[in-house]
């Protein structure tokens, strides 16, 4: 295999300890990251440092963090899913809608059949189909936002008796001294954690994602699979969309404008390779927390609300750059 | 003469028609025939100014995609540009206020090109975070306000006419010619092909792959912060949401125009015929009174079956392993 | 140039040999070294080769052969030693300096742009450049037509590389190499994907160089290619210069023992005794244009060869019995039984198993580990009821076939990319092993890995056979096919030419067969 170590040679960086911390690095470096953030938020704000912060926090990414766990799936399996931000608007705007209509358990049950309905599309088109994913959901993207429209009218929409209805349990309630979405998402987060890693299922996404034609000739059914990474993404979506339905109690018809490069922004950080077969459902969490603290941390310090966004750009490009240096065994590339 | 010849025959040799005009000239016809108005010269002026804005984003786009690269960014950098030559007028003058627009959008260009090229972090997360940090940036500088032009001439311009034709189409137009020309004739051109088409063979060869696609995401930036501008002169306004979602609706004119995600593939011609095809739909279902909902439907459908068709037409048939 | 000694149309004869082997070193390596961090890729290799020359370089994969080329052709830089070009050192930082001095590698794996004409890829990276930075369209296709027709070429320099065949891609590659009037061009495994045909034209042209007074590194793990073609070959392992030889004094026995530090023992004996019932029976299979009409059975305890030229429809017609394409007509019979196979799990279910032609591509996720690649063809069997993974399960699969098959890794959580080619085909064949298949079918099992292991697994199928396997070899080795086989399939162009008992089949006959004759 020497032949094979490419482009390593010449011009070395001549920091052999910098080497070693990046090939820690490589599997801990976003824990790092992490840790880092949150000592030097703590240094900076006394309040960051608290349970109720936390607590917030964790509240706060719960949406987007229940979404990313899906996304997770489809991008370990070698795809990618744009369509869950106009999927989070469809279903939000369903569950709602629907609740003071036929009540809440029928409206969930409802939204939740043409959510993975949805989802199902995305699948087939993808999976049986074999047709590219980021075009296949981008135009999907495109087309839930004309159903929403379509279903609502261009209304939006809200719940009139917002005290009373049990729907505001899966928003607002705490069980445990933990907000319901915390538990939502976390609760996901560790069963979707053991299915990947502990499962015949998980093994088969992993094999599907990092070389899908050897998943096929070993007897794995790729489009089957796929399919299936896509019914879970949409899964996801509806239950962000019961959090953010309860919470909010209505709901605009692009609640979920841009969500889906924002869900995308948290698994790549977490660390999850969009060429597909590696990565993790924690290291998304860990991801989208960091998102949420940089958000949370920046306000806390006095920043505009606008500044955790500068802040994320260059979070996103250090973290996958510190990634694929330390792969290289070099910070920068030596293409000319 | 000869020489003219030649490089006739040689645009000649690269401009094969894609197969998206087929498309487009199907809804040209279908909206004629269905309503009254769509063939009229003034709502054809209408369509051609319409899709400016999305036009001029996606030339820069193809010659991206083409490298082998994409670029999520330019949503972003279209409410910079408009921001910044609005915002600036009544301090340093509209030229000035313009030309800082465009620099910016060079300069973002500039900024991602050179990440792109130096990290080896690849061009669809590098200019995520970029769509992010720069959407930023313009709530910063704007702290959320809308600007709206002093200058008369600068919102008069977005209107104007020249030569029978919008000025905005010109302009587009123009451009079109101008890229189509740069990818097939020169030698730039032809090298994002090459490094689009296999990377390590242009390496190989001795093209400096990096400066090329930093140039190319200039060539993008440029576009992107043009077309916030001349939106911005047909609103006589800017808004800090401007150009959201751009990315999504410029890739996807740019995909239907026939250019390859993949790199090495696409064309000019391509790209106009698909953002035609965009702005044919838009405007002549508005005239048939869809709801502007269906057309969104429509839109997401035809990307799919787009790209259905192309994978069925494509495929070598039995030689392929069913997997 | 006084090349024009040399004989065409022949290897060269002992006379022309000796007027080359006293010309002074056109290019001469000294001392090269070149590690990569905790592996010494090359140690203090010299060669030299002359003008005319065609100098052969020989090793197993690994050897160095690549690395010691990649510093000539200026993608390495070697961390000790000196290039010398017509007596002048050189130094190389970029492959471009290296093709101005003259020095071509024409590579293994194609670097065309296949989209682009002929005449861009030739020329690129140095399209004649106009005012206003155009392309002077007219120079670059009369020029590139020129080159082509130097090569006797029958294709335009307008035509696209995506419409070429894969001989004549490499055709533009050899063009590309002349364009820099080149001193020295080393071919890396040119014949990779060659036919019979087009094998005599890229010696034709080779030899056209060497008449020009070209200097010629050709590396090749084909014997009988080196010894037609060679004046001297020079063999490396493990990083170093193991000998030397002018190739009409030397033997292959010789050269393989050089490669390998000892030599091959004798091919075991054939296990005896009489193949049992038949296992596989395929009766009048067609699909399109791929192959037509094949009909054939295998025993169980039998070894049946498939030969052929590449093209011929043998990985077609392997894939379509494992449920990865869909007959047109025809009918399958496993143990007497007619079997639907729709899909790789229909076929797995029926005691089938597939190692496929491409390693890298179809038969490991590379980015996995080797147990969990071994484990990947029966996810079902080392799950529970609820689809949990036993650890332990798939454990004792990589202990027991890591120990049957010599497996040299670095233990099961390995990945496998980081493996040697013969180690990463014995975990493809542990994968499939371990579901105690009863019909194996081969696919080019030794392409592209080290001799030591291509025995190995010779070894291996002969003793698969002797415990009542079934067993279909694909491969484009004759010696392999004639040496491994109980019979012989012989395609040509989609249809059979043929069925032979290996004990009385002649290379010749089998040549006549796949040809058409």
């Amino acid at each position: 295999m020497t032949t094979d170590t490419g482009e390593v040679g010449e011009r070395r960086l001549s920091l052999p300890a910098w080497r070693d911390i990046g090939h820690g690095a490589q599997r801990q470096g976003i824990l790092l990251a992490f840790i880092v953030f949150l000592i030097l938020f703590s240094l900076f704000s006394d309040r960051f440092a608290s349970w109720d912060n936390a607590s917030t926090v964790f509240r706060q990414v719960s949406i987007i963090g229940t979404i990313a766990l899906g996304v997770t799936i489809v991008v370990i399996g070698g795809n990618l899913d744009l369509s869950v931000g106009s999927m989070l608007s469809f279903s939000t705007v369903m569950v709602v809608d629907l609740h003071d209509k036929i009540g809440p358990a029928p409206a969930m049950a409802i939204t939740l059949v043409a959510t993975l309905a949805i989802g199902c599309v995305n699948g087939i088109l993808v999976g049986f189909l074999k047709l590219n994913s980021l075009i296949v959901t981008l135009g999907m993207l495109s087309a839930i936002q004309g159903l929403t429209l379509i279903y609502s009218g261009g209304q939006n929409v809200d719940i009139t008796d917002q005290e009373a209805t049990w729907f505001a349990f899966f928003g607002r309630d705490f069980v445990l001294g933990i907000a319901v979405p915390t538990w939502i998402f976390l609760g996901l987060a560790v069963v979707f954690h053991i299915v990947l890693t502990r499962t015949a299922y998980g093994r088969r996404v992993f094999a599907v994602g990092g070389n899908k034609t050897a998943a096929a000739f070993s007897g794995i059914r790729r489009a089957r699979v796929v399919f299936s990474t896509y019914v879970i993404s949409s899964f996801t979506v509806f239950c962000a969309a019961l959090i953010l339905g309860s919470r909010v109690m209505g709901s605009q018809n692009n609640v979920g404008q841009g969500y889906e490069l924002l869900v995308l922004a948290g698994v790549i950080l977490g660390g999850t390779s969009l060429l597909g077969g590696s990565g993790s459902v924690i290291k998304t969490v860990i991801g989208v927390l960091i998102l949420g603290f940089i958000q949370n941390g920046l306000l806390l310090m006095g920043y505009q609300y606008y500044a955790q966004w500068l802040v994320t750009w260059v979070v996103i490009i250090l973290a996958v750059w510190l990634d694929v240096a330390s792969q290289r065994g070099r910070l920068f590339t030596t293409t000319a | 003469m000869t020489k003219t010849l030649a490089t006739l025959q040689n645009l000649r040799r690269f401009t094969v028609i894609p197969p998206i005009w087929l498309f487009t000239l199907a809804c040209a016809i279908f909206f004629s025939l269905m309503t009254d108005n769509f063939a009229e010269i003034g709502n054809l002026k209408n369509i051609l100014q319409q899709t400016s804005t999305i036009g001029l984003i996606a030339l820069g786009m193809t010659v991206v995609m083409i490298n082998g690269n994409i670029d999520l960014s330019v949503g972003a950098v279209v409410a910079l540009a408009a921001s910044l030559a609005v915002g600036l007028q009544s301090e340093i003058g509209t030229l000035p206020a313009v030309f800082v627009g465009l620099g910016a959008g060079i300069g973002l260009g500039f900024v991602n090109g050179m990440i792109v090229w130096k990290t080896g972090v690849d061009a669809f997360i590098v200019t995520l975070g970029a769509m992010i940090g720069v959407r930023g940036l313009v709530f910063l500088y704007t702290q959320e306000q809308s600007f709206f032009a002093m200058d008369f001439a600068y919102s008069d311009f977005g209107m104007s006419q020249f030569a029978g034709l919008p000025t905005l189409a010109w302009v587009f137009l123009g451009f079109t010619v101008l890229m189509h020309w740069l990818m097939t004739s020169t030698v730039h051109g032809r090298n994002a092909y090459a490094v689009g088409g296999n990377r390590d063979a242009a390496l190989n060869a001795g093209i400096r792959v990096g400066r090329h696609m930093v140039v190319n995401f200039m060539i993008v930036g440029f576009f992107a912060a043009l077309a916030g501008i001349t939106l911005s002169t047909q609103m006589g306004a800017s808004t800090p949401n401007l150009g959201r979602e751009y990315e999504l609706w410029t890739i996807t004119a740019v995909v239907l125009g026939g250019t390859k995600l993949a790199g090495g593939a696409g064309s000019i011609v391509g790209t106009l015929g698909g953002v035609l095809a965009i702005g044919i739909l838009r405007n002549g279902m508005n005239l048939m009174q869809v709801p502007a909902f269906y057309v969104l439907v429509i839109l997401g459908a035809i990307l799919i079956i787009v790209l259905f068709i192309d994978r069925q037409v494509n495929r070598a048939g039995v030689e392929e392993v069913k997997i | 140039m006084t090349a024009e000694t040399a004989t065409p149309h022949a290897a060269p004869n002992a006379s022309d040999r000796d007027a080359v082997t006293a010309r002074e070193p056109l290019l001469r390596l000294d001392g090269i070294t070149k590690t990569f961090p905790g592996v010494v890729a090359l140690d203090d290799v010299s060669l030299e080769v002359r003008a005319g020359e065609v100098h052969a370089l020989l090793g197993e994969n690994g050897a160095g052969k690549s690395t010691l080329m990649k510093i000539l052709a200026g993608n390495h830089t070697a961390n000790r030693g000196a290039i010398h070009l017509e007596g002048e050192p050189v130094h190389f930082d970029n492959p471009m300096q290296a093709k101005r001095a003259g020095i071509v590698l024409i590579h293994q794996e194609l670097s065309l742009v296949p989209e682009m004409t002929v005449a861009e890829n030739i020329f690129l990276g140095s399209l004649p450049k106009g005012i206003l930075g155009t392309v002077k369209w007219r120079v670059l296709f009369a020029v590139a037509d020129e080159i082509l027709k130097t090569l006797g070429c029958r294709f335009s320099a307008k035509d696209k590389v995506e419409k070429l065949s894969i001989a004549n891609r490499q055709m533009v590659e050899i063009a590309r190499a002349l364009v820099f009037t080149p001193k020295v061009v080393v071919f890396d495994e040119p014949t990779a994907s060659l036919t019979d045909a087009e094998k005599v034209v890229l010696f034709e042209i080779i030899r056209g160089l060497m008449r020009k007074g070209v200097g010629i590194v050709y590396i090749s793990h084909r014997m009988d290619e080196i010894f037609t073609l060679s004046h001297r070959l020079t063999v490396l392992r493990d990083g170093k210069v193991r000998g030397t030889r002018v190739t009409a004094e030397t033997t292959e026995d010789d050269v393989t023992r050089l490669m390998i530090g000892r030599s091959l023992e004798g091919r075991e004996k054939r296990a005896a005794g009489e193949p049992g019932p038949v296992a596989l029976e395929v009766r009048g299979l067609s699909c399109g244009s791929l192959y037509r009409d094949i009909s054939f059975e295998i025993r169980k305890g039998e070894v049946v060869g498939m030969y052929g030229l590449i093209g011929a429809g043998r990985t077609e017609i392997a894939e379509t019995l494992f449920g990865l394409r869909s007959p047109d007509t025809g009918e399958i019979r496993i143990d007497d039984e007619t079997v639907e196979i729709d899909a790789p799990p229909d076929a797995i279910a029926r005691g089938l198993a597939l190692v496929p032609e491409s390693r890298k591509e179809q038969g490991l996720v590379l980015g996995m580990s080797c147990r969990d690649n071994m484990s990947m063809a029966q996810l079902g069997t080392v799950s529970n009821g609820m689809g949990f993974l036993k650890p332990k399960a798939e454990q004792a699969i990589y202990d027991t076939y890591a120990t049957m098959l010599d497996l040299r890794s670095p233990g099961p959580q390995a990945l496998v990319v980081n493996l040697s080619g013969g180690n990463q085909q014995k975990v493809v064949i542990g994968k499939w092993l371990s579901t105690a298949p009863e019909i194996l079918i081969l696919d080019e099992p030794t392409r592209g890995i080290d001799v030591g292991s291509k025995s190995e697994i010779h070894d291996l199928i002969r003793r698969l056979a002797g415990t009542g396997l079934a067993i279909l070899v694909i491969s484009s080795e004759m010696p392999e096919i004639m040496g491994v086989s109980d019979r012989v399939i012989a395609l040509y162009h989609g249809q059979m030419a043929g069925v032979f008992d290996a004990a009385t089949l002649t290379e010749d006959r089998l040549v006549q067969a796949i040809s058409g004759l």
